[in-house]
C-alpha cells in the first residue's frame, strides 16, 4: 500500500470474518483511491463476494475496520447509522439482477431517490429516463422486469443504482448470470462508466475485460488476498503459484 | 313396507324466504371475524418472524393455542365460559366475530409468515443496498410481493371462516344454519331445507372464489 496521496475512498484494514468455524475472511487491509477501478479474482468460494458485501454492510464481520468515505463501519454490525449513509453512497450490482418484480422498470429506478433522497416525483423521473437512455433502455421504461432479456434486466439494475448518484460501485460477477450473448452489452455499460471515472470494485470471472478496464487486480485464495498487481503485472507475470494455476486454469478455454 | 320419499321442490322453495334473513348474519359474522383476522394475522405473523426471540415466542404460543383447538370449543368458551370471568353476559353475535377473528387470526399469522419469507433474500439485499430502511425495504418491496402470494391461501381461509360460523347455530345467532333449523321445527322438511342452506353456502362461497381469481389475475401483472 504505498499510494497515500489522495485519500482513499474505501479503507479496510485486518478485517477478519469467520462464519461458524469458518474462517472466511482473513486480515484483509484494501484501500481503494476515488476512480480507481479494482477487479477482485479468485476461485468460487475464496470469499470474494463476501468481501465485497461487507464495505456496504450486506455482511458483518468480526474484527478489523472498514472505512467508506469517511464513514467507519464497526465490526458485528454495531454501526446503524454509518452504515445508512454508506449504502446511499455505495451502490451495489447483483449477480441475480434483484430487479423488484412488482415494479416497472421506471419505478425500480425512480424508488431509491424519492424514498431515501426525499426527491419528487418529477425529479426522479428525469434522471430515471436520461439514466435508463444511458444503458439503452429507454423504450423498456413501462414494462416490467419479467418482459426483459437478462443483459436488459441488469442494465436497469445499474441504472438503478446510479439513480443514487453513488461514489462507489460494487459489482458482484455481474454477468455470471447471463447468456453467453448478453455478457457483451452489460460489459460494455460498465466500461462506459469506468470511463467516466467511477470509482468501482469488481468480482468477475471476465479475465479479459479485466486486463483491459481494471487499475488493478486483486487475487483472493481461501479468504486472503495473496496478490495484488496492475492488471498486465498480474495476468503475464503472476508472482505466486497460487494466482499461476488458478489463472492456467481459468485462461485456458 | 314401501318408502317413497321424494325431493318436494316447493319446499324448498318456500323455505327460501324464511332463510335469507338469515344470510346477512353469516356474511356479518364472518366477514367481521375475518378483517379482524387479517389485522390479528398480519400482527403475529410479523411477530413470528421477528429477528428477537422473545417477540416470536408469544406468537408461537397464539398459533399453536388457537390453531390447535376446535372453533367450536372456541367459541362456546367465549359465549358460555368468558361470561363466569367477567361476570356479564356476551351477546352471540360478538361471541362469533371473535371466535372467527381468533381462530382465522392465527392461520392468517401463517400465511403471513410463508408469503414474507418466500420472497427471495436479494429482494431485501437491493433494497438495502439502495439506502433504504429496514422498515422502507419491508414495506416498498417485501410487502408487496408478499401480499401478492398471500391471496390464494388467504382466499381459502375466507371460506374456512364461512363455513365454520355455521357451526355458531349452537350459541343461537340466527345465521343460515340456525335460521333452518327454526324452519324445519315446523314444517319436518329437513331434505329440503338443508338442501337450500347448503346452495346458499355454496353461492357465499363461490362468489368469494371468483372475486379473489380476478383480484389475482390483476395482482399477476408483471410478476
Amino acid at each position: 500500500m504505498t499510494e497515500s496521496v489522495s485519500n482513499p475512498i474505501v479503507r479496510m484494514a485486518k478485517v477478519n470474518k469467520h462464519f461458524g468455524s469458518l474462517h472466511v475472511l482473513k486480515d484483509i487491509d484494501l484501500q481503494v483511491k476515488p476512480g480507481e477501478v479494482v477487479v477482485v479474482i479468485g476461485a468460487s468460494g475464496s470469499g470474494k463476494s463476501t468481501l465485497i458485501r461487507c464495505i456496504n454492510g450486506l455482511e458483518e464481520f468480526q474484527e478489523g475496520h472498514i472505512e467508506v468515505d469517511g464513514n467507519e463501519l464497526l465490526p458485528d454490525g454495531r454501526s446503524s447509522k454509518a452504515l445508512q449513509r454508506i449504502r446511499t453512497e455505495v451502490g451495489m450490482v447483483f449477480q441475480q439482477f434483484n430487479l423488484f418484480p412488482h415494479l416497472s422498470v421506471l419505478d425500480n429506478v425512480t424508488l431509491a431517490p424519492m424514498k431515501v433522497r426525499g426527491w419528487n416525483r418529477a425529479d426522479a423521473v428525469k434522471t430515471g429516463e436520461r439514466l435508463l437512455d444511458r444503458v439503452g433502455i429507454s423504450d423498456q421504461a413501462i414494462k416490467y422486469p419479467s418482459q426483459l432479456s437478462g443483459g436488459q434486466q441488469q442494465r436497469v439494475a445499474l441504472a438503478r443504482a446510479l439513480a443514487m448518484e453513488p461514489r462507489l460501485m460494487l459489482f458482484d460477477e455481474p454477468t455470471s448470470a447471463l447468456d453467453p450473448e448478453m455478457i457483451g452489452e452489460v460489459l460494455d455499460a460498465m466500461r462506459e462508466l469506468a470511463r467516466e471515472g467511477m470509482t468501482m470494485i469488481i468480482v468477475t470471472h471476465e479475465m479479459g475485460f479485466a486486463r483491459e478496464v481494471a487499475d488493478r487486480v486483486i487475487f483472493i485464495h481461501q479468504g486472503q488476498i495473496l496478490e495484488e498487481a496492475p492488471p498486465a503485472d498480474l495476468f503475464d507475470n503472476p508472482r505466486h503459484e497460487r494466482t499461476q494455476s488458478f489463472l492456467s486454469r481459468v485462461l485456458k478455454h | 313396507m314401501e318408502v317413497t320419499f321424494q325431493f318436494d321442490w316447493a319446499a324448498a322453495f318456500r323455505s327460501i324466504p324464511h332463510l335469507l334473513p338469515g344470510i346477512p348474519w353469516t356474511l356479518l359474522i364472518s366477514f367481521g371475524g375475518l378483517a379482524i383476522g387479517f389485522f390479528i394475522g398480519i400482527f403475529f405473523g410479523l411477530l413470528r418472524i421477528s429477528p428477537i426471540r422473545w417477540l416470536r415466542w408469544p406468537a408461537i404460543l397464539y398459533i399453536e393455542v388457537f390453531r390447535g383447538t376446535p372453533i367450536l370449543v372456541q367459541v362456546l368458551f367465549i359465549f358460555y365460559g368468558l361470561p363466569q370471568l367477567l361476570g356479564g353476559p356476551i351477546n352471540a353475535l360478538t361471541a362469533g366475530i371473535a371466535a372467527i377473528a381468533i381462530n382465522s387470526g392465527a392461520y392468517i399469522s401463517e400465511v403471513v409468515r410463508g408469503g414474507v419469507q418466500s420472497i427471495e433474500r436479494g429482494q431485501r439485499e437491493a433494497g438495502l443496498s439502495l439506502g433504504l430502511s429496514r422498515s422502507q425495504a419491508f414495506r416498498y418491496i417485501i410487502w408487496p410481493q408478499a401480499f401478492r402470494r398471500m391471496i390464494p391461501p388467504l382466499g381459502n381461509q375466507g371460506i374456512i371462516s364461512i363455513k365454520d360460523t355455521s357451526l355458531f347455530s349452537v350459541i343461537g345467532v340466527g345465521e343460515l344454519v340456525r335460521q333452518g333449523q327454526i324452519y324445519i321445527a315446523t314444517t319436518f322438511t329437513a331434505l329440503e331445507v338443508y338442501f337450500m342452506v347448503a346452495l346458499m353456502y355454496l353461492a357465499i362461497t363461490w362468489s368469494l372464489s371468483i372475486a379473489l381469481r380476478l383480484l389475482e389475475r390483476k395482482g399477476l401483472v408483471g410478476q
